[in-house]
């Protein structure tokens, strides 16, 4: 049994890393600027993983394949070189993966957390409630009008609350249930939370960030590429989380203009 | 596989635990793999001297919870109004260490009249009597706070700083009643002369936390609130 | 021989009385098989909402034949709704975590045992012990009647987080009383714990016996103490964290209610609260207490390898230390849950590199482990199979976890199925394998009868396979970018991953069916099973020194003393190739710990 037993642990392992060999089932394409620092970060990471994994799975087999049943007299031995060898090995190898992928996984983090908009990027406002997300585009006075909580009304279509009647500034604000941008342009994204937690994640685009209650936070990205993505909340939200979503649509300059253009005539 | 027959548990010979377990007590206490059984001693301490660390440390941990969340809270928004503690509160501090003070003075009574000097002890009870009304006088002069609060329309959830002198101030008062459950619990102990010098240990240290830690919330409350 | 009985007299009574004897038991070993009884039930309940999960995710339609009489408006004609599928998993995680894997591994062995590994007659505070299991039932019962009561259990995930745990029943169905006496029977569960690690504490340090020094403790019995310690952390975190979500809902506060939020278009009475100060409290909890759900199966494991391999560990002492690194990091590291949630992205960075080290221990313990195996003689069993499998799931589920920890990889990974692949591993599989391990290895003292071994095997290869079959692909499915918590799939981008699904449910049907196996083989041994020697493994700590089952007072009124270090194996002994604890024979070794 104990030789069955091993084959089976390194069949597993084998199979277990087939997928990931031939990429069955990967993140979809990247359309960012800065999700490649983020793919390379996974690849590292899974080289190191997958070897570790595999190292570790056929050791234990092949040691049970050795080592088992081996009848009453026989002679025990110790691995050579005892602990102290393997306490070593494990801070000199462990530690120098985890900082190296610490250190190098600093400059994607920082990339996208650490640094602030450029001072170009087009600003978009964000909200996420039960189960939908709205956008607010500022309009062309490029002010987003005062929201108002209060006045906030889905029956009337009022998703952000705001006050045309006595706020200039919100009269050429463009609300939408749908998020578009042109391609290769950064975009600030402010994001605020209507009711409870939510989140924004858009695998492309290689961003996922929670929506917080009471706290304003904001994102910043390019896309690189025309398409339409999905955007998904991942932030259990109440029953509607499982169908709560958006599309987000990348269009070239042209086309953006159209969209905003349409957009305005609707609201 | 085969019974095993195996050497009966040794019995370590004359020496009465006075605990009721054989407690070893420390790396330094081996029993040498050559079996002379001479060299031991009992090191170990009582198991109700760690249990009242135990407890103090998880008594600690909650009220941190607390605190960081007073801190949290108060960083999160601007709604935070201070207001101006009760002034009966710094009497009932006054009456919390008072009764520490009668709690050690107790200590020492009871200690010699279990000692066996029982002739120079009339009541060894008394003393523990006046730590268990000052506790209860605290408990009273908290509620009186709470009152007086009450009385200026600052209820529980009016605001978060109110949410938190009421909920610190409670729950130090509700572990107060603890300790004082454990003083009855020595008085009765006492009474039937069948209080171990331990019991008394771990209660008092436990009475003493409670003093520090109250002098630790007023300070917090008076900072931040 | 000196008869202590006087003493063990003084300490408590035998019972006599069918309730003192099994329902208010001052004794450990009652104490621990009801924390174990209560786990068994706990589990099967579990296994069952996770089938009904698994069910709905492949057919989402499908009408689940009697599910309507759990819950009518939950599941009209037996179809979940997307809120039932939320409050059903929502209770599958929240019992798992708690009633499963903090209490069968802990509470359940470690109170069997712990007191006769170390030589004591019972633990120093049986009164307390008892109140702690009695605590945690009643802290199950009030969990099970969400079931029941008002609109049904929460549907906010065992992780509840705010506000959707603090605004009330607005925010739907179970978000009312649901949350509310989740919280309850949570508070209640901490209590039960504290005073469970106080005895432990207490047990450990302060009632060895003579000779019994702490190096000279068993591998099982320092997870025990090492878990306990970091339970006297932790739960004393999360209960004031329930009470605040408990004075939100019922006194208005508003702690982590944050203002101006709309909820069914109104505007709710809370103002100021902070969102994140619940995350930071949980994990402050959450993080130590998955390694509490690990630790003790690090203990046990080693304790059943060593066992089966007739030699000792490496390093015993760097075993412990690995062991006390993990407990002592765990604390460090729990803002890994929270990397996109909104905090500080300078904590993230911060709490990313400690995360990274914790890998350290964690491969240490792996490495020693595996080249213990080493010229050693395993005796193959059911008890060493699951051990055996533990370090592979430990392996499997320990690797994902390398990428979970950097905050840049976190944003892909983070809510999808790949964490839940990662945690199921890890809790789900190598903890549970530590539970099957520890029953087949410690059934006949504790029950005078052994399991029977073939139905074991039997268990052991369904289980090892099937649940690699479930959960390997998890991770697949979260680095393709399948969300988490989602009752159902209808958008464009998940449908393809529909047939993955299927395929796992199919799986963990089988898997879970195998486990009807080890309860089946559980219940009929303990009643018809061979009966047990007192030593039947061979092994030497003090456990098996002692009569099969123990009698009340573990070693008839007796008390051990200890020569030797727990694992003495590979020597020649008048008795075979080990020697045991308690045993004064001298014999040539080359590694007596001091």
């Amino acid at each position: 049994m104990a030789k069955f037993f091993a084959v089976t642990i390194i069949i597993i392992a084998i199979l277990s890393a087939i997928p990931i060999l031939r990429h069955t089932w990967v993140a979809p394409e990247d359309i960012s600027t800065h999700g490649y620092l983020i793919d390379e970060q996974m690849s590292e990471t899974m080289a190191e993983a997958g070897i570790a994994f595999l190292a570790a799975q056929f050791i234990l087999a092949i040691f049970i394949w050795m080592f088992s049943n081996r009848g009453r007299d026989a002679k025990i031995k110790k691995f050579p070189g005892g602990a102290t060898g393997l306490v070593i090995a494990a801070l000199l190898l462990v530690g120098a993966e985890v900082l190296a992928l610490g250190v190098f996984g600093v400059k994607a983090w920082a990339d996208q957390y650490l640094t602030p908009p450029s001072a170009g990027a087009m600003p978009i406002q964000v909200q996420a409630g039960q189960f939908a997300f709205y956008f607010r585009y500022p309009g062309p006075d490029g002010t987003f009008g005062a929201t108002h909580p209060e006045l906030i009304n889905e029956g009337s279509q009022n998703f952000f609350g705001l006050d045309p009647e006595h706020d200039p500034d919100s009269r050429d604000d463009i609300v939408t249930a749908e998020m578009a941008i042109p391609v290769n342009k950064e975009i600030h994204l402010l994001m605020h939370a209507k009711d409870v937690g939510h989140s924004f994640f858009v695998r492309e685009l290689r961003v996922q960030q929670d929506f917080v209650p009471g706290l304003d936070v904001s994102l910043h990205f390019t896309a690189t590429k025309v398409g339409k993505y999905e955007i998904v909340c991942t932030q259990l939200c109440g029953l509607g989380h499982y169908n709560m979503k958006a599309y987000l649509y990348v269009y070239s300059q042209e086309d953006f203009e159209n969209w905003v253009k349409k957009e305005q005539a609707m609201q | 596989m085969a019974t095993t027959i195996h050497e009966p548990p040794q019995i370590e010979p004359d020496r009465l635990p006075d605990h009721g377990h054989s407690g070893n007590g420390g790396w330094r206490n081996l029993v040498p793999a050559d079996g002379d059984l001479r060299v031991t001693q009992d090191y170990s301490p009582p198991p109700s001297s760690t249990a009242i660390w135990v407890v103090l440390f998880a008594v600690t941990m909650m009220f941190a919870a607390f605190t960081s969340a007073l801190f949290v809270r108060k960083g999160s928004s601007l709604d935070w109004q201070t207001f101006t503690l009760p002034s009966i509160l710094y009497f009932n501090t006054l009456l919390l260490v008072a009764s520490s003070v009668t709690l050690e003075i107790s200590r020492r009574r009871v200690a010699t009249y279990m000692g066996g000097l029982k002739s120079q002890v009339k009541s060894p009870a008394r003393w523990l009597y006046i730590t268990l009304f000052l506790g209860l006088l605290f408990v009273a002069g908290q509620y009186v706070a709470w009152l007086q609060l009450r009385a200026e329309g600052l209820y529980l959830a009016t605001n978060p700083s109110s949410s938190f002198f009421y909920l610190l101030t409670a729950t130090h008062a509700l572990h107060v009643l603890g300790g004082l459950g454990g003083l009855i619990y020595v008085i009765r102990k006492l009474s039937k002369s069948a209080l171990r010098r331990n019991q008394l240990v771990a209660t008092a240290r436990y009475w003493h936390f409670m003093g520090i830690l109250w002098l630790y919330l007023l300070l917090l409350l008076w900072i931040k609130l | 021989m000196h008869d202590m009985s006087a003493h063990a007299a003084q300490h408590h009574a035998p019972p006599t009385s069918f309730i003192r004897k099994y329902v208010f038991s001052l004794d450990h070993k009652v104490i621990g098989k009801q924390y174990y009884g209560l786990a068994l039930v706990a589990a099967l309940c579990g296994m069952v909402l996770s089938w009904m999960m698994r069910i709905h995710l492949g057919w989402t339609n499908a009408a689940i034949p009697g599910l309507q009489l759990l819950s009518k408006t939950g599941a009209p004609g037996g179809v979940m709704t997307p809120e039932y599928y939320l409050q059903l998993m929502t209770m599958h995680g929240t019992i798992m975590v708690f009633f499963v894997l903090t209490t069968a591994p802990f509470a359940a062995f470690g109170n069997f045992f712990l007191p006769i590994q170390v030589g004591a007659e019972d633990m120093p505070f049986p009164r307390f012990n008892m109140m702690s299991f009695w605590v945690t039932f009643v802290a199950f019962v009030v969990l099970m009647s969400s079931f029941v009561l008002g609109d049904g259990p929460t549907l906010g995930g065992w992780t509840q987080y705010a506000p959707l745990n603090a605004v009330g029943s607005v925010a739907g169905p179970g978000q009312g009383l649901g949350v509310v006496l989740w919280m309850i029977s949570i508070a209640l569960f901490c209590v039960g714990q504290l005073l469970g690690a106080l005895n432990f504490i207490t047990t450990t340090l302060d009632l060895r016996v003579k000779g019994m020094s702490l190096m000279r403790l068993p591998l099982s019995a320092w997870a025990w103490f090492i878990t306990s310690c970091m339970g006297l952390t932790a739960f004393s975190v999360l209960f004031p964290a329930c009470i605040l979500v408990i004075l939100d809902h019922v006194a208005g506060t508003s702690f982590f209610v944050a203002s101006n939020l709309v909820l069914n278009d109104q505007l709710q009475p809370h103002s100021g609260g902070s969102t994140l100060l619940w995350q930071h409290l949980f994990w402050f909890f959450g993080h130590p207490e998955v390694y509490i759900a690990i630790v003790p199966g690090i203990g046990i494991v080693s304790h059943i390898l060593i066992t089966s391999m007739r030699k000792p560990m490496l390093s015993q002492r760097v075993l412990i230390y690995c062991m006390g690194a993990l407990a002592v990091l765990s604390y460090g590291v729990y803002g890994h849950h929270m990397f996109v949630s909104g905090m500080n992205p300078f904590s993230a960075l911060a709490f990313s590199f400690p995360t990274l080290v914790i890998t350290i221990p964690a491969t240490i313990v792996v490495l020693i482990w595996v080249f213990s195996l080493y010229g050693a003689n395993l005796r193959i069993n059911s008890a060493s199979l699951f051990a055996l499998g533990f370090i592979s799931m430990f392996v499997s589920g320990g690797v994902s976890g390398f990428f979970l920890a950097q905050p840049s990889i976190d944003i892909m990974l983070h809510a999808t199925y790949f964490v839940v692949g990662h945690f199921h591993m890890v809790m789900g599989v190598a903890a549970m394998f530590g539970i099957f391990a520890a029953t087949y290895f410690w059934a006949p003292k504790m029950f005078g009868r052994m399991m029977n071994e073939t139905l074991g095997r039997i268990h052991f290869w369904l289980s090892f396979v099937g649940t690699y079959c479930i959960f390997m692909p998890f991770h697949y499915l979260g680095m393709a970018g399948n969300i988490r918590r989602y009752s159902s799939f209808p958008d464009d981008y998940l449908q393809p991953l529909i047939p993955v699904h299927r395929l796992i449910t199919v799986a963990a049907l089988i898997t879970g069916a195998a486990q009807l196996i080890f309860v089946y083989n559980l219940i009929h041994s303990r009643f018809w099973g061979k009966p047990a020697t007192d030593n039947p493994w061979e092994a030497t700590s003090l456990e098996w020194s002692t009569a099969t089952p123990p009698p009340w007072d573990n070693f008839g009124g007796k008390y051990p003393v200890v020569y030797h270090d727990p694992y003495q194996y590979g020597v020649k002994s008048s008795v075979g190739d080990y020697v045991m604890q308690a045993s004064p024979e001298q014999v040539k070794t080359d590694h007596d710990e001091k």
